[in-house]
């Protein structure tokens, strides 16, 4: 396979081959073909599919220390020290001896909280410079597309990547657009550079899918003379594509208790849907109204199924006692509002209620531009909260960015907090990041440094970049 | 409705005063009577039977000016029933948005609740858009409201222009010479015009009598344009036809500073846009910096922000912080969201500073109005205080405790 791909590469660009092999050199004998076999006795379902190829950095032990350390976890440590090591938190506290070898950063003045997660991105497959050819995140040909995946849509070149990441930002879910009442599967991936969106992948990280309710549907469908064409077009067709997948699941683990006989045709439709009633797939529902939310999660009780977060929610504070009740969490933003009916009633103390309401909020970002600053969207969302006379501490709002969506992505175990075990996903900011003169300074992926912004060696460029985007700091 | 029409007598006292036109006033007073500001200073007589209120400890400053937005000229961006600000036509000279200006809209208490007091109302189309006004956030109706229209000639001079000019850029700058030159004959031949003694000109009589005042230098020229050559040809275009140019958006500006500060152009700048496309690949955050630095005079507006430049034309406080963060001297870019757009603007006798006889659009801050644990304490739009209540703060009011209060 590559060989053939590099053949084709050169009858395309014979000239270039011809020039780039110079004097006529023996070819080497091809070397045997590496990687996965043809398997004789399975079939792709049993396969791992897209696995990740994501590699830490090496990086030799950090120790970050004389900061006020924001853990979120309830705690804040002043003139605190962070260890990380070996691409995990290794010791947190107010005196942590640093060891043999290791890069030793005075924070004096500044802060260090964990590396902050976007649970709504469209990074990669909206990506810039925003012609149609990075047009790729809805698939709005049929509204039901549980086929589709995020991941197959990333670019990896993405020149918006490193502002995220500037931004401080670790982890992403980029999820597929909401054109479509189910529209594929998200994907969760580190904020760092890669070749491939493999390298991106976080390991582990369960699947999301997308749903949409509402306006958007409606609206792409409904203007085709295609279903869905109302609010209770849109009910209906989730409904019938869950019905499906009952059926599907039910033949599919049928047959995987025998194992004996032809498998069932395999769907890839059916299959992520399948999965989300099994629990293994995460529900994420971009939804604005709470009556709409209402609705989803009588849906969700009907198959069986959960749904982990509403997303832009921007009525989730009419409804947010029945959202903590039934333990789904809203990714919100702090402050947009109006800019079509269902978003008309948004007000700034959404988050803020939702958490009065011991419920899960999450300030996200749906946007290119947002994600480079989710601390300050967060600290809006705090003080409107304040203002409002809504006790809010700094730690919640820093939850609202880390530990809460971490868990929207299924990953609270392991990223999300400043706790001893976890990845060494973490922000050095110049200030309270609640400021808005505060600025990310150094940002680390499981312990290393990927972002100095003292050091434009650090800066990440893309390939796009290159030759015709002037570096960040320098003239063209 | 009667004691709005009382004069009223306002006494703001113990508050550092950021007059924007003069250096900060610890302690200060500032006076106002009826809709004007009366007197700024440490040793203000205070008259008998003046309103006090007691700002110590407490900003106050003239009210932020927002100077490009659709305030007023929608609603609900995606429904069409409640969106005035724009025509289709490419060339519409004539246009003037003010009878499209809802007074009522919910869009205006959410602003100035915000402590942004008034803002440039701009027509949005692919090439020449029309008039805008200047508004005071505060009226029943836009004769109340409309402090000065028109204010200036609106035009596009981007990729979005490149239709207008038959797919290319330099047909979009062709055209608008045409227009230009055409309103000029048009001007010196009115009679023949009139006679149809002329060929055809590039525009209908209305736009051409609508660019007159832009070709006498009297109005105001704001063309958005982003990259390096899309300015240089609105800087071209200027230079020929002796215009009063304003940029707008100009997020490449940075890269020739030092030629638009020699053209003695200003630019009304969106600091948080950085996304790179097509239309401006050098995007980036440290634009107003750069420009103030080389010497151009700028006014931040809040365009780039989520959700678009009239719901969110709030979050330009944001904007300005984020300036200074990225290298803009604090006090240049307090400027930029007062006094200088009021000067970019030709408003300037009137708005944007804390000086006698200027309309008393002042507000008192908790503390630093760019940050965000900053809040907003007072509002006074021409002498009066506005309520800080809005159509949010309502459905929190609702909601706050649950289930709601109907």
């Amino acid at each position: 396979m590559v060989r053939s791909l590099q053949y084709a590469a050169c009858t395309l660009v014979l000239a270039a081959c011809a020039r780039a092999a110079g004097a006529p050199q023996p070819l080497p004998a091809p070397a045997p073909v590496q990687g996965p076999q043809p398997y004789r006795d399975t079939l792709s379902f049993d396969r791992e599919q897209f696995p990740s190829t994501y590699r830490r950095r090496s990086s030799p032990p950090v120790l970050i220390r004389n900061a006020t350390i924001l853990t979120a976890t309830g705690q804040e440590i002043e003139h605190g020290s962070i260890l990380l090591e070996e691409g995990r938190i290794a010791a947190v506290g107010t005196d942590v001896p640093a060891p043999a070898g290791a890069v030793v950063v005075d924070a004096a003045g500044k802060f260090v909280t964990p590396g902050i997660i976007d649970t709504h991105s469209h990074l990669g497959v909206y990506a810039a410079p925003g012609t149609a050819a990075e047009d790729n995140g809805n698939e709005a040909t049929d509204p039901n597309t549980a086929q589709v995946w995020a991941e197959h849509s990333f670019w990896p070149q993405d020149p918006q990547l490193p502002l995220a990441q500037a931004g401080g930002i670790t982890t992403i879910q980029v999820l597929p657009g909401s054109a479509n009442l189910i529209g594929g599967r998200s994907v969760t991936l580190h904020v760092v550079p890669a070749r491939t969106v493999q390298e991106m992948k976080f390991p582990g990280a369960p699947y999301g899918v997308k749903m949409a309710c509402g306006e958007n549907p409606k609206r792409v469908y409904g203007g085709r003379e295609k279903a869905p064409s109302t609010r209770m077009g849109n009910m209906a067709g989730y409904r019938a594509a869950y019905i499906a997948a009952e059926r599907y699941r039910r033949r599919w683990d049928l047959w995987n208790r025998s194992r004996t006989g032809d498998p069932p045709d395999r769907d890839l439709q059916l299959e992520t849907l399948a999965d989300v009633l099994r629990g293994r797939i995460l529900v994420q529902n971009h939804c604005y109204r709470a009556d709409e939310m209402a609705q989803m999660l009588d849906l969700a009780r009907e198959f069986g199924f959960r749904i982990r977060s509403f997303h832009h929610a921007v009525e989730a504070y009419k409804v947010a006692d029945i959202l903590a009740r039934q333990q789904v969490a809203v990714s919100i933003w702090a402050d947009w509002w109006g800019f079509k009916m269902e978003a008309f009633d948004g007000v700034q103390q959404n988050a803020a209620l939702v958490t009065q309401a011991g419920g899960r909020a999450v300030i996200h970002s749906d946007s290119e531009s947002g994600i480079q600053r989710l601390n300050q969207e967060a600290a809006k969302a705090m003080w409107a909260g304040r203002r409002a006379g809504i006790t809010i501490t700094r730690d919640q709002a820093l939850r609202w960015i880390t530990a809460n969506p971490a868990w929207v992505i299924g990953l609270d175990s392991l990223v999300g907090t400043l706790e001893v075990g976890k990845n060494a996903d973490v922000v050095v900011w110049s200030g309270d990041p609640f400021s808005v003169y505060a600025r990310a300074e150094r940002v680390y992926v499981d312990g290393a440094l990927m972002y100095d912004r003292n050091d434009p060696a650090t800066w990440w460029r893309t390939d796009f970049e290159l030759g015709h985007v002037p570096a960040a700091g320098r003239d063209r | 409705m009667i004691a709005l029409l009382l004069a009223q007598t306002i006494a703001i006292t113990g508050g550092r005063v950021l007059p924007v036109s003069g250096p900060a006033i610890e302690n200060a007073t500032v006076l106002i009577r009826d809709s004007l500001i009366e007197a700024v200073g440490t040793n203000v007589a205070i008259p008998e039977g003046a309103r006090r209120i007691d700002a110590r400890g407490r900003i106050v400053t003239p009210g932020l000016i927002n100077a490009f937005t659709q305030l007023g000229l929608t609603e609900i961006d995606l429904a069409a029933q409640t969106v005035e600000q724009s025509v289709r036509r490419e060339v519409a000279a004539s246009f003037n948005v003010a009878e499209g200006i809802n007074p009522a809209s919910t869009l205006i208490p959410v602003t100035r609740v915000e402590g942004i007091t008034s803002a440039l109302v701009a027509p949005t189309g692919d090439f020449i858009a029309g008039q805008s006004v200047f508004l005071d956030l505060a009226g029943e109706t836009i004769e109340q409201m409309i402090a000065r229209s028109p204010v200036a000639m609106h035009v596009t001079l981007d990729e979005s222009s490149k239709g207008a000019g038959g797919g290319s850029r330099a047909g979009a700058a062709e055209r608008l010479r045409r227009i230009l030159s055409d309103a000029r004959a048009y001007a010196a031949r009115r009679s023949d015009f009139e006679r149809r003694q002329m060929r055809d000109l590039a525009a209908s009589q209305a736009d051409l009598e609508a660019l007159q005042p832009v070709l006498a230098g009297r109005m105001p020229l704001i063309v958005t344009a982003h990259r390096v050559f899309d300015i240089r040809n609105a800087l071209r275009i200027a230079r020929e036809f002796s215009l009063r140019l304003v940029l707008a958006g100009a997020a490449e500006g940075w890269e020739i500073a030092g030629e638009i500060a020699r053209a003695n152009v200003p630019v009304l700048v969106e600091p948080l846009a950085n996304i790179p496309s097509f239309n401006a690949l050098g995007a980036r955050y440290e634009n107003a910096a750069r420009l103030a630095a080389a010497g151009v005079t700028i006014a931040i507006v809040a365009g780039a922000g989520p959700g678009g430049t009239a719901h969110n034309s709030r979050i330009i406080k944001q904007e300005a912080g984020n300036a200074v963060s990225y290298g803009l001297p604090y006090e240049t870019a307090f400027r930029a969201v007062t006094l200088s757009p009021a000067e970019i603007l030709g408003v300037s006798d009137r708005y944007g500073s804390l000086q006698p006889r200027r309309v008393a659009d002042v507000v008192v801050w908790s503390g630093d109005p760019f940050e965000f644990s900053t809040g907003v304490e007072h509002v006074f739009i021409r002498g009066r205080e506005v309520p800080l209540t809005s159509r949010q703060t309502e459905l929190l009011e609702r909601y706050r405790t649950l289930p709601p209060r109907w």
